[in-house]
């Protein structure tokens, strides 16, 4: 059966999405979706076909809103969505994972919540809360957030989150009791011998190659990160990037060896593409060696930036590759990066992008 | 348990203050009225009189505090108020957007 292709984007203007046939040339962009809230991400359920969108307002808090119909129509709702009263209450939902029947969300301040019914309500998973190293968590520049949830698809009980900029933490037993996981990661913003603490690392984006290795990659602040023990130790892959800095990383659906990243040009010097000429960089092998993929990409006066949950891939063959910029525009490659074409521009900041494969 | 009506269902010889939302808030809850009339005796009971009315109405009024949102402002009779602000028959209410928040 043919099958389309959805882009699904969050940005501080709504929701958007890009849809095209297979052959992923010809697209076309509906949207705002969820009243021209800002939402931080877009993201369907596979198994279901549902597309969530974790956001929140200035005027009216955190919600999750929720399409069942390809984002023709929303809901929102925050039922369970807040902390006791007396604490800090939340101001914005920042991320989502459906895995093994359940909706995951991250909230700002920190915190992991949990729907059992597809959004409707939602529970705290307050084990996170009560890690000891909770009172020293400190916000990076967007904030207290918990932005990346990567749950292990072969054990629901086996989770991992990113905090900026408290770092990666994970939990075996669902949620309940949490430990760190940075040993190798840098701080280059601690004195320089205090550069490898527990926790405090300004994890940018975490996520996990296919698979089944229980590899993980991420994007921080400070370097590039390969792990092969589930988060106990990581290795830096930065060398032959242009940097150490930038903010997506995004996982190949088949191959774990593949990863795409957007290097910017330093977390002092502007946040843009180096030198200015846009490029996606990959890598075939784990990390060890990096290719960058300009064909198609703007070569001059590139000021923009990705943001760390705009880059997706999709699950056709070959993979699609997509990113959105902070000005507003959507790439797309067809090829798994070999060249791209821009599929979107003027729109809102991108603040996500994600994909859903349907049936045609 | 406060009362929430329309209009159109409002009897004579009660006096429930006259409550208008602001469109955005509106546009949320597809059934949703932009004027309504409620019998409640604090903006705390009007607001649990919305909720149980509009599932999900609260939350976007006021946070886990609790209180009125930030970037929200309720008006009664004329002044900003809170939560605990007691409402007089035939209060005269507007839960609107603050400027703030845009």
């Amino acid at each position: 059966m043919s099958k389309k292709v959805m882009v699904l984007l969050g940005t501080k203007k709504g929701a958007f999405i890009l849809e095209s046939d297979a052959a992923r040339a010809d697209w076309r962009l509906r949207g705002p979706y969820c009243e021209t809230w800002p939402m931080n991400h877009v993201a369907a359920d596979p198994a279901t076909g549902a597309i969530y969108g974790a956001g929140g307002n200035e005027w009216f808090g955190p919600a999750v809103w929720k399409s069942t119909d390809h984002g023709e129509s929303w809901s929102h709702s925050s039922q369970g969505l807040a902390y006791e009263p007396g604490q800090e209450p939340i101001s914005t939902v920042w991320s989502l994972a459906a895995a093994h029947g359940r909706l995951y969300a991250g909230v700002q301040p920190a915190g992991l919540f949990v729907s059992d019914d597809g959004g409707e309500s939602w529970s705290h998973i307050d084990g996170l809360q009560k890690h000891p190293s909770r009172p020293e968590w400190n916000p990076g520049g967007a904030g207290l957030i918990l932005h990346s949830l990567v749950v292990d698809p072969q054990d629901a009980k086996r989770i991992w989150v990113g905090i900026s900029s408290a770092g990666v933490f994970h939990t075996q037993d669902g949620g309940e009791t949490w430990e760190p996981r940075n040993t190798g990661v840098r701080c280059d913003y601690f004195p320089e011998d205090q550069r490898y603490p527990e926790f405090g690392q300004c994890v940018h984006c975490l996520v996990m190659a296919p698979g089944g290795s229980g590899r993980l990659y991420q994007q921080n602040h400070c370097g590039m990160y390969r792990s092969d023990d589930g988060g106990r130790s990581w290795d830096s892959i930065e060398a032959g990037l242009p940097s150490s800095f930038g903010f997506p990383a995004a996982t190949h659906p088949r191959d774990p060896e593949t990863l795409f990243l957007v290097p910017l040009n330093g977390d002092i010097a502007g946040r843009y593409m180096p030198d200015a000429k846009a490029a996606v960089w990959r890598t075939r092998d784990g990390g060890a060696s990096w290719s960058d993929q300009r064909q198609g990409l703007p070569q001059q006066n590139a000021f923009f930036n990705v943001l760390r949950q705009a880059m997706a891939v999709d699950a056709l063959e070959p993979a699609g590759v997509y990113f959105g910029t902070g000005s507003g525009e959507v790439y797309a490659s067809a090829d798994e990066g070999g060249s791209f074409t821009r599929i979107a521009e003027h729109l809102p900041t991108i603040s996500s992008v994600e994909t859903l494969v349907v049936d045609a | 348990m406060p009362d929430v009506r329309t209009e159109a269902q409002t009897s004579g010889g009660r006096s429930p203050a006259v409550v208008r939302l602001t469109p955005l808030l509106v546009a949320l809850f597809p059934s949703a009225e932009r004027r309504l009339e409620v019998e409640a005796g604090s903006v705390a009971e009007l607001v649990d009189a919305l909720d149980a009315r509009w599932p999900g109405m609260r939350d976007r009024i006021c946070d886990s505090s609790p209180a009125i949102r930030r970037h929200m402002n309720v008006f009664v009779d004329g002044r900003r108020a809170s939560l605990a602000t007691p409402l007089r028959p035939g209060a005269d209410v507007f839960i609107l957007t603050a400027i703030s928040g845009g």
